[in-house]
């Protein structure tokens, strides 16, 4: 009886298991389309993109007669591609922003992509330098995006030439009570490299000098050197204790919204911005970002945003052929500018949707003198303790014993 | 609980805490006349089924990688999980086991990876093995030769599409002529055998079948891997419409145990210890792989001056913000629960859902929300008071900033297990000091706190556990700040847990083997204070049980 009882349960426990396992490795079968003889392209991106490229990557399916997956990858795009790539359970393609470069390459997860001389020039310079890397071309770029200044023209008709006019504009809006606030550029309690970038620049700091072939050298570290600890010092003076321009209570969280609310009348951000601007009704113009008086020009990073090809994908050629023939087409292009309004990098693209949107050849021209953001994996040395060393001057430290302490903190992480 | 089926739900809550132990005298003596239900049978069967399906499921990557080892432990639990819930013998392990297959899987196993991994230097660079480093090192170095042509690709075969030979028919841009290339080389076709699109693209060529896309991206591997040998290099793909005159300038030579590249006669020689190509100069090559390191890791913690310099004035303050949030919120909660236990208080039930609002609310939006109030210039807290305080700017004011958020995060949780504690403490007990003369102040001394204490005593021990690793509060708020002007590493708000963070991945990418390392000392430290407390705990109950 007893063995006769376990016996039956067992029989019934294989069997729903083998019914579950059956139902199991029904349903991919059933997903895939009949004609999808060939292989399988699968597309990691982020939500927004995502749903933009799905239409395209279906065309693509379709006309080539194979079947292509775009899977939203939401949170920590970067660091699961590289994880999954290492466990073999990678995608083919990825979609992200060119200074992943170097850690995607140190960690083996991308191969460069082969592009023809007549498909490189149809894109914007600075966005085919942005992604070459070591001399190697890894991505192709679909969108360019830079900082600039956004003015509120109600409060500040005109494009200020220098900081110093600005800040000018700024106190006299200030004594009559038109604003609270200089300028919102966003540094928050542990800085923000990125947004200081531009005026650090025009003061004569710089982060990683160039080495022969045109490619940041992460041996010569700029920040720690003398034109560094000068550069601080005038974006001290601007700080808390100085003139007030810079705060730390302007971050992230806050400084479009104080924008928006007319608080201030200048905006340092990106395209990112300009749709909340619309939103709160206000006129607002867009210039480059200005520099010190008798300083350098105001240097804003440049990002770009690319297609990648995964090392350990299933299907490299068909990657291959997607990222180098077809995402080099306008069309798909402007589909990725309508999902999120980033200026496109192809220069048809651009061209065609420019009518439309004023903002983009504003944008561009600021970010005109740009610098490509580095993409060596060192960069991701700079960025926290440059962003401190950044937010402990403007509450009034003293730059020079600060920024020595940020170089030899980042020169202690570079290899 | 009429069958002797422990379903792997009910025993796993609580490990160790659990009825688990304290059966089996009863299940002895029912166990041979357990009556077999409909329900239990049913249940037996999911769960069992569960288990083989689950097996089933892990086993093919198991088989697909070839790690026997792996499939055999498999295989065997599976088989022994059957075998003891289908024997009527062994009752006592029909309840421990479930439970200590889950201890195995979820913390004994973590535990045992993440100190495997504090002897490596896993890591961005170092992920994979060393022929992953070299394939990546080649596959990066393939150029295109300088001033050669592109050509139109076609992939094709003479025999069937789906196995035979694969062929690229590649046309000349120059002179229109089309070749096919293999393994051997370019071989000219004749242009009467060919149709050739104005693109250049072969769509058909006698004796050959030409593959469409969906045909040729079946083959993928085998398309990347044809290289057809040039005089200037090697025809690759570049996709499967596109082929390239390609040289892969750095390649590895097993001789030297080192890569060379091929233009500029440089080498980068093998190092087993760092797991990377280093050249003379001490330059490293990007791709590196995954190697022991021994102790480097933990001497590295120990003897690295910016890591060792700042750790005793963290871990102190570590200790001090889990002491003040756990006990913080224990006072407050616990207080809170006093009052409303009184029996004189009314609409005691309006107050407790109106208490218990803000453990309602996601933490880590709350902690957000807080940190935009703590703001100097535009924060509700300055606005609202009139102050002009720089909370997060200065050591104390950011201290005494975060704890206050966690008070307000944390009370709630204390309130809620107080209530449910001081409802099990028999009112006589009050009563009867009452009764011989206590003042309310002396019978809560002596009889209401201690017999609370010894209910909660291990829910405060683990919250001061939680409390101690707290990455969130601190890393949503201050994320450390405020930091010293010379040392942008070690805020005045940092726990150890988010100081390491910092340590191990703000640098230069990811450093796994290191982070290990130092959740190692972390866990030690946890580990010790717990295990006093418990022992001091326990000590207490003997006392008042």
């Amino acid at each position: 009886m007893r063995i006769r009882t376990a016996g039956v349960v067992a029989l019934f426990a294989l069997a729903l298991a083998a019914s579950g396992c059956g139902g199991d490795s029904d349903e991919p079968a059933a997903k895939e389309s009949p004609k999808a003889v060939g292989g399988k392209l699968v597309i990691w991106a982020d939500d927004k993109r995502t749903a933009a490229l799905k239409p395209f990557a279906e065309k693509f399916g379709q006309e080539n007669g194979v079947t292509v997956e775009v899977q939203a990858v939401s949170k920590d795009l970067q660091t699961n591609f590289v994880t999954a790539s290492q466990q073999g359970s990678g995608p083919d393609v990825v979609v992200g922003a060119h200074d992943w470069i170097g850690n995607l390459v140190q960690n083996g997860a991308i191969d460069p992509v082969q592009l023809a001389a007549e498909q490189k020039s149809a894109f914007n310079e600075t966005a085919i330098k942005a992604v070459t890397f070591s001399g190697q071309l890894y991505g192709v770029p679909y969108a360019q995006e830079n900082l600039a200044l956004i003015r509120n023209t109600e409060l500040a008709p005109e494009a200020p030439k220098t900081i110093e006019d600005l800040v000018a504009t700024g106190k006299q809006l200030k004594t009559a009570k038109k604003a609270t606030e200089t300028l919102c550029l966003q540094v928050g309690q542990n800085g923000d490299a990125y947004h200081i970038y531009p005026l650090y620049t025009s003061a004569g700091g710089y982060l990683f000098g160039t080495g022969a072939n045109g490619d940041y050298d992460p041996k010569d570290l700029g920040v720690g050197k003398p034109a560094s600890i000068e550069a601080f010092k005038k974006i001290g003076a601007l700080g808390e204790k100085g003139e007030g321009v810079l705060k730390r209570s302007i971050a992230d969280t806050n400084s479009i919204a104080t924008f928006t609310s007319k608080k201030c009348a200048y905006l340092v951000s990106g395209p990112w911005a300009v749709a909340d601007v619309k939103k709160a009704n206000i006129k607002y113009d867009i210039s480059a970002i200005p520099g010190f008086a008798g300083g350098k020009e105001a240097q804003p990073f440049v990002g770009v945003q690319a297609f990648y090809v995964a090392s350990k994908g299933k299907n490299k050629a068909l990657a291959q052929e997607f990222v180098a023939n077809y995402t080099t087409t306008p069309e798909l292009a402007v589909a990725l500018y309508n999902a999120e309004p980033r200026p496109p990098a192809l220069t048809a693209a651009l061209d065609q949707v420019k009518g439309s949107d004023p903002d983009l050849a504003k944008f561009q021209d600021a970010g005109r003198n740009g610098q490509v953001l580095p993409a060596i994996p060192a960069m991701a040395a700079i960025w926290d303790p440059f962003g401190k060393a950044e937010a402990a001057v403007i509450g009034g430290a003293d730059p020079t014993s600060t920024i020595t302490a940020a170089g030899k903190t980042i020169s202690g992480q570079i290899k | 609980m009429s069958t002797p089926l422990s379903g792997p739900g009910s025993a796993t809550q609580a490990p160790g805490q659990g009825p688990v132990g304290s059966r089996p005298p009863r299940s002895r003596a029912t166990r041979d006349h357990a009556p077999i239900t409909l329900t239990g049978l049913a249940g037996k069967v999911l769960l069992l089924g569960l288990t083989a399906g689950i097996a089933v499921w892990a086993a093919f990557p198991l088989i697909d990688t070839g790690k026997w080892a792996g499939l055999a432990l498999l295989a065997a639990t599976t088989a022994g999980l059957f075998y003891l819930y289908l024997t009527p013998r062994h009752i006592p392990a029909k309840y421990l086991v479930p439970g200590t297959l889950f201890l195995i899987a979820f913390q004994v196993f973590p535990v045992l990876y993440t100190a495997s991994t504090a002897f490596t230097n896993f890591g961005d660079g170092h992920r994979g093995g060393k022929d992953d480093a070299i394939v990546a090192i080649q596959t990066s170095s393939v150029t295109q030769v300088p001033g050669s042509a592109e050509y139109a690709l076609s992939i094709a075969t003479k025999g069937d599409p789906a196995t035979g030979a694969l062929l690229f028919l590649v046309t000349d841009p120059a002179t229109g002529t089309v070749s096919a290339g293999d393994g051997g080389g370019l071989r000219q076709l004749d242009a009467a055998d060919v149709t050739v699109t104005p693109g250049g693209k072969v769509t058909a060529a006698d004796g050959y079948t030409v593959l469409n896309f969906g045909q040729a991206s079946a083959r993928s591997r085998e398309i990347t891997d044809l290289v057809v040998p040039t005089a200037g290099g090697a025809l690759r793909s570049s996709g499967l419409s596109r082929a390239y005159e390609g040289k892969a300038v750095r390649a590895y030579e097993a001789g030297c145990d080192c890569v060379r590249d091929a233009e500029t006669g440089q080498t980068w020689t093998a190092d087993q210890e760092l797991g990377a190509f280093v050249a003379a100069d001490g330059e490293r090559l990007a791709q590196g792989w995954k190697v022991n390191v021994g102790l480097s890791n933990f001497t590295r913690v120990l003897t690295d001056k910016n890591i060792s310099g700042p750790f005793l004035g963290t871990l102190i303050w570590n200790f001090a913000f889990a002491v003040a949030s756990t006990g913080g919120t224990f006072l407050l909660g616990m207080l809170i629960a006093l009052v409303l236990h009184s029996p004189r208080m009314r609409g005691t039930n309006v107050y407790r859902v109106l208490l218990v609002l803000p453990y309602a609310m996601p933490s880590f939006a709350m902690l957000l929300a807080w940190r935009d109030m703590f703001n100097a210039d535009f924060g509700l807290i300055n606005n609202l008071f009139g102050l002009d305080v720089d909370w997060f700017g200065q050591p104390w004011t950011a201290r005494f900033a975060v704890i206050l958020v966690q008070l307000w995060l944390g009370y709630p949780y204390m309130f809620l297990v107080a209530t449910g504690a001081l409802q099990a403490i028999p009112r006589e007990l009050t009563e009867a000091t009452s009764v011989d003369g206590a003042s309310p102040w002396q019978s809560f001394r002596a009889v209401t706190l201690p017999l609370l204490l010894v209910a909660l005593s291990p829910l405060l021990i683990s919250s001061f556990a939680y409390n101690f690793n707290n990455f969130n509060a601190i890393y949503l708020t201050t994320e450390g700040a405020p930091f010293p002007a010379d040392n942008p590493t070690n805020g005045a708000t940092d726990l150890l847990i988010t100081y390491t963070y910092r340590l191990a991945f703000g640098g230069q990418g990811a450093q796994f083997g290191f982070a290990a390392a130092i959740s190692l000392f972390i866990f030690a430290i946890v580990a010790v204070v717990s295990a006093v407390s418990f022992r001091r705990t326990r000590k207490q109950e003997e006392v008042y049980s």
